[in-house]
């Protein structure tokens, strides 16, 4: 294939660049990551966002071509890097032929506009936009012309560097105890890491790839190959038992901050797992899946707290059982009407479910029984042998128990008669009735266990948070759960850990996130469902559905 | 295959009492409000207020089932994002048209221009987000799974909301008063909000428009020809894309007017205005039968009609306190009924089991 440089290609992956970054600084995005640093004094979230756009579009440029040629990488990278910058310079203008835009676009502010311009003024500032997103454009493009040798190391460099330095905030809190006030200082900042330590990153982690391509994954993988069957399983069990040690010791690593991270990804988990049952088994989608969360937290608020509203000041350990048990009930009787409903019918009568409840919880009809918008108080902590859990720490090995178990129970269901059946009826609800499969209480099962383990994550929250308000359950709660499931891999068990850590660990960490959380939760569900619909983590079998599916298109399958 | 009948009459027997209860609150409520004179008093005069209030908001939920409708007329899928389109084309065309058309006193000068201007550019903005959604997130998922387009459209639902908060910021935008429209106009001796009225006889206007537009027009047949068997449609030479995107973009353009009569009737817009809105016409077009326009149009005002004045009879009679908070749980309740019971709707045919 002689290659062409496909100017028409080259012009929309700029432009559309361009326009992505141009939603992303007007929307306020870009300014808000721009107070977050990442090497101190050299770059921050806000300049690695603006400046991987041009970046990003110079390497998609020239992407899919068997040799690139350097000239055409060159000038191909060059336009669509200064395409990029098309857009964002508009907007520079824009704000200097109509300085009142920001009574319209309220973050359209100085200080997006000064970033955008590099500090410079506007004029001067958009041509040194111009030129630098189109240098930029012409390294994405370099990318693909570099060899192996030079570029995995670099990538393994850039990308660690990064990565650390995106996530300073988990190092900084375990290191802190260990290391000295000096060092710590010369090592990170309140926020970000010093360029010292992302040099020397950048070097350890192209020190490592050289000498992993080098021979040591040769010798690791001979070594691998040498073991024994015996020698394997040992191996496997030591690296499970060190798991499970390392789980138990993580809160005393992490520290209370993270320790209270941890615990919401972890309440997030038994969420998951139990939509996972009803959505990723059964295929049941269910968008008001945080009414049973609501229920196990109101019904345990009520039986324990020690405020007005408090009726019997049970212990938590007898309320759990009462809370979880109200939970399931609740999901039984939504789920009798619903019996007969497919699909997507499904998901909008959940959803209706959810907001009469939510609607509910804030009215004055039972505001004399829930508190109404002034919510639950005073609600009763966990004791073990007289021994009052408060600290989140504490909650850490509730919250694990808790999870352990559902992950338990989740996975032998799966492996069981029962899990068999959800997945025929995901299939195919009327092959699966032929076959013999008691449509009624399979479903029944999937949704009363699902909103057990939800009511479990409900009693656990409202104990850990001794008060609680209704505008807590809203549906954000089930769109939430509902993409770190489908982020993670539907039906996938640790797909669901693995989408709790990104979609509800990683904004705790980057706060700035936090304001933007759902336009991304948005974005990547599209984006997901789009390139990647079996998840990050996905179960083999969705996976090989997926691909099943694939190969029937191949084949010109007609609907 | 015994078994199975056992079943369903386990459940009918449940589904039934349910029904009978649902029936039972209903009628005693009714009763006791109107008999036992539960709750507030209320003149004749308040009552055709509700009844009013209650048609002008149907008429809305009309207008934006039609998105619906059409959508699921032709890709059987539950457009989740359709309450965005009426969003951003409403919060756009207010804050750049309506505002300043306003404070330079274009408005009041030359009401029906200045009007006939932010409408026709709120259905321009609408229609291109809904264009550009079905272009991005529901066109290459044509041939997926049937909850796969459903996700990516709570993802768009989602983007578009948060998008469009960071655009325009979160607080209430206030929607310019018109001063010809203030006051009530008196109709045969009954006394009606302009706004009302206006509202009424736009939609009104709208959706005779919409059912010629799809009845006579060469656009339409398409329509309803890709609706009917996409496959055959296309071996007649119809460019399904295309179609699919101008049913997109003609529910959108009802949604975004929808959106405009909307800001005058409350006065005020915000990023989070189109997702009650957008379940409740969801709501209207299944009530009336999804996929069939003359439904959407019963099916929106049956649903404002219970809703205005469901709240001061039979929730005011069960002596609920704090009636007023409870219209959404009418709706949903509603919502919940009509696809137990009557998933068909009014006129429709039956989807919501068979085709799903």
């Amino acid at each position: 294939m002689s290659s062409q440089l496909d100017l028409r290609n080259t012009a929309r992956v700029g432009l559309l660049a361009g326009v992505i970054t141009l939603g992303v600084s007007a929307v306020g995005m870009l300014e808000s990551f721009d107070k977050r640093d990442l090497i101190i004094g050299l770059l921050t979230l806000g300049q690695l966002l603006l400046f991987s756009a041009p970046f990003a579009a110079g390497f998609l440029v020239t992407r899919g071509e068997d040799k690139v040629d350097t000239g055409e990488a060159v000038v191909g990278g060059a336009v669509a890097g200064a395409l990029t910058a098309v857009p964002l310079i508009a907007l520079i203008l824009l704000t200097l032929a109509a300085p009142n835009i920001r009574n319209s676009l309220v973050n359209v502010s100085p200080e997006l506009i000064s970033l955008l311009s590099l500090g410079a003024s506007e004029i001067v500032g958009s041509l040194l936009l111009l030129v630098g997103m189109a240098v930029l454009g012409v390294a994405g493009a370099m990318f693909h012309v570099l060899p192996d040798a030079i570029r995995k190391p670099l990538i393994s460099g850039l990308g660690w560097m990064l990565g650390f330095a995106i996530l300073s905030e988990v190092s900084l809190n375990i290191l802190r105890p260990i290391l000295g006030r000096g060092l710590m200082r010369a090592l990170f900042g309140t926020k970000g890491i010093t360029p010292l330590l992302a040099a020397i990153i950048f070097v350890v982690a192209i020190g490592l790839t050289i000498w992993w391509s080098k021979g040591g994954q040769q010798r690791y993988e001979d070594r691998k190959a040498a073991m024994s069957e015996e020698q394997r399983k040992q191996s496997r069990r030591i690296s499970i038992g060190v798991g499970i040690v390392s789980l138990l010791i993580l809160p005393i690593i992490l520290g209370t901050y993270l320790t209270e991270v941890v615990d919401n990804v972890g309440l997030f988990i038994l969420m998951g797992l139990g939509l996972n049952i009803v959505v990723g088994f059964a295929g049941l989608l269910d968008l008001g899946y945080v009414a049973f969360f609501a229920i196990g937290a109101y019904v345990m608020g009520i039986l324990t707290s020690q405020g007005d509203l408090g009726i019997a000041g049970m212990s938590f350990w007898l309320a759990l059982p009462i809370a979880v048990g109200a939970a399931v009930l609740a999901g039984v009787t939504l789920g009798i009407p619903v019996l007969r409903m497919r699909g997507d019918y499904l998901a909008i009568v959940t959803l209706g479910f959810g907001e009469i409840i939510r609607v509910l919880a804030t009215s004055d009809l039972l505001k004399p029984y829930i508190g109404g918008a002034q919510g639950i108080l005073q609600i009763g902590k966990p004791t073990i042998f007289g021994f009052e859990m408060v600290k989140p720490i504490h909650f850490y090995y509730l919250i694990l128990a808790g999870v352990g178990l559902a992950v338990f129970v989740a996975s032998r269901l799966r492996d069981a008669r029962l899990g068999r059946q959800w997945m025929a009826l995901r299939e195919d609800e009327d092959v699966a009735e032929a076959m013999g499969i008691h449509l009624v209480s399979t479903k029944l099962l999937a949704f009363g266990i699902g909103a057990a383990f939800s009511g479990l994550a409900g009693a656990i929250f409202s104990a850990r948070l001794s008060s609680i308000f209704p505008h807590s359950f809203n549906l954000l709660i089930s769109i939430n759960v509902l993409s770190l499931i489908i982020v993670g891999g539907i039906g996938s068990l640790p797909g669901v850990v693995v989408g709790a850590l990104v979609l509800v660990g990683l904004p705790e960490l980057l706060r700035e996130f936090a304001e933007y959380r759902m336009l991304l939760y948005g974005a990547l569900l599209i984006a997901m469902m789009i390139a990647r619909p079996e998840g990050l983590w996905p179960s083999p079998i969705t996976k090989r559905e997926f691909h099943a599916a694939e190969e029937e298109e191949a084949l010109g399958g007609v609907q | 295959m015994s078994q199975r009948f056992k079943d369903i009459d386990y459940i009918g027997v449940v589904l039934w009492l349910f029904r009978t209860a649902i029936v039972v609150v209903v009628l005693w409520g009714t009763i006791s409000k109107l008999f036992l004179e539960q709750g507030n008093a209320y003149t004749t005069i308040d009552w055709i207020d509700f009844l009013i209030a209650g048609l002008s908001q149907g008429s809305l939920y009309a207008l934006i089932a039609l998105g619906y409708t059409l959508v699921y007329g032709v890709l059987f899928m539950i457009n989740f994002a359709h309450g965005e389109f009426f969003m951003s084309g409403t919060m756009t065309a207010t804050i750049f048209v309506a505002l300043p058309l306003s404070s330079s006193g274009f408005l009041d000068a030359n009401p029906i221009l200045g009007m006939l201007i932010i409408i026709i550019v709120a259905m321009l903005v609408s229609v291109g987000v809904a264009l550009l959604t079905e272009r991005v997130a529901y066109r290459p998922l044509r041939r997926a799974p049937r909850l796969v387009p459903l996700i990516t459209a709570i993802g768009a639902s989602f983007f578009w909301q948060y998008f469009f908060r960071g655009l325009y910021g979160s607080t209430l935008i206030p929607f310019p008063e018109l001063q010809v429209l203030v006051g009530k106009w008196t109709v045969f001796g009954i006394e009606i909000l302009k706004t009302r009225a206006v509202v009424m006889v736009a939609s009104v206007i709208m959706l005779i428009g919409l059912y010629i537009f799809i009845m006579r027009t060469k656009t339409g047949t398409a329509i309803r020809a890709v609706a009917e068997d996409k496959d055959i449609a296309a071996l007649m030479g119809i460019d399904v894309d295309r179609t699919i995107s101008i049913t997109f973009a003609t529910g959108a353009a009802m949604a975004g007017a929808a959106g405009i009569l909307y800001g005058m009737v409350f006065r005020q817009v915000h990023f989070f205005m189109g997702f009650v809105p957008g379940i409740k016409a969801f709501t209207a077009a299944v009530l009336g039968g999804i996929g069939s326009i003359p439904g959407a149009a019963l099916g929106g005002l049956f649903l404002g009609l219970i809703e205005a004045v469901g709240p001061p009879l039979f929730l005011e009679g069960l002596g609920i306190p704090g009636a007023h908070q409870l219209k959404d749980v009418i709706a949903f309740t509603m919502l919940v009924l009509v696809l137990i019971f009557r998933p068909q709707g009014i006129v429709g045919e039956r989807l919501a089991e068979k085709k799903a």
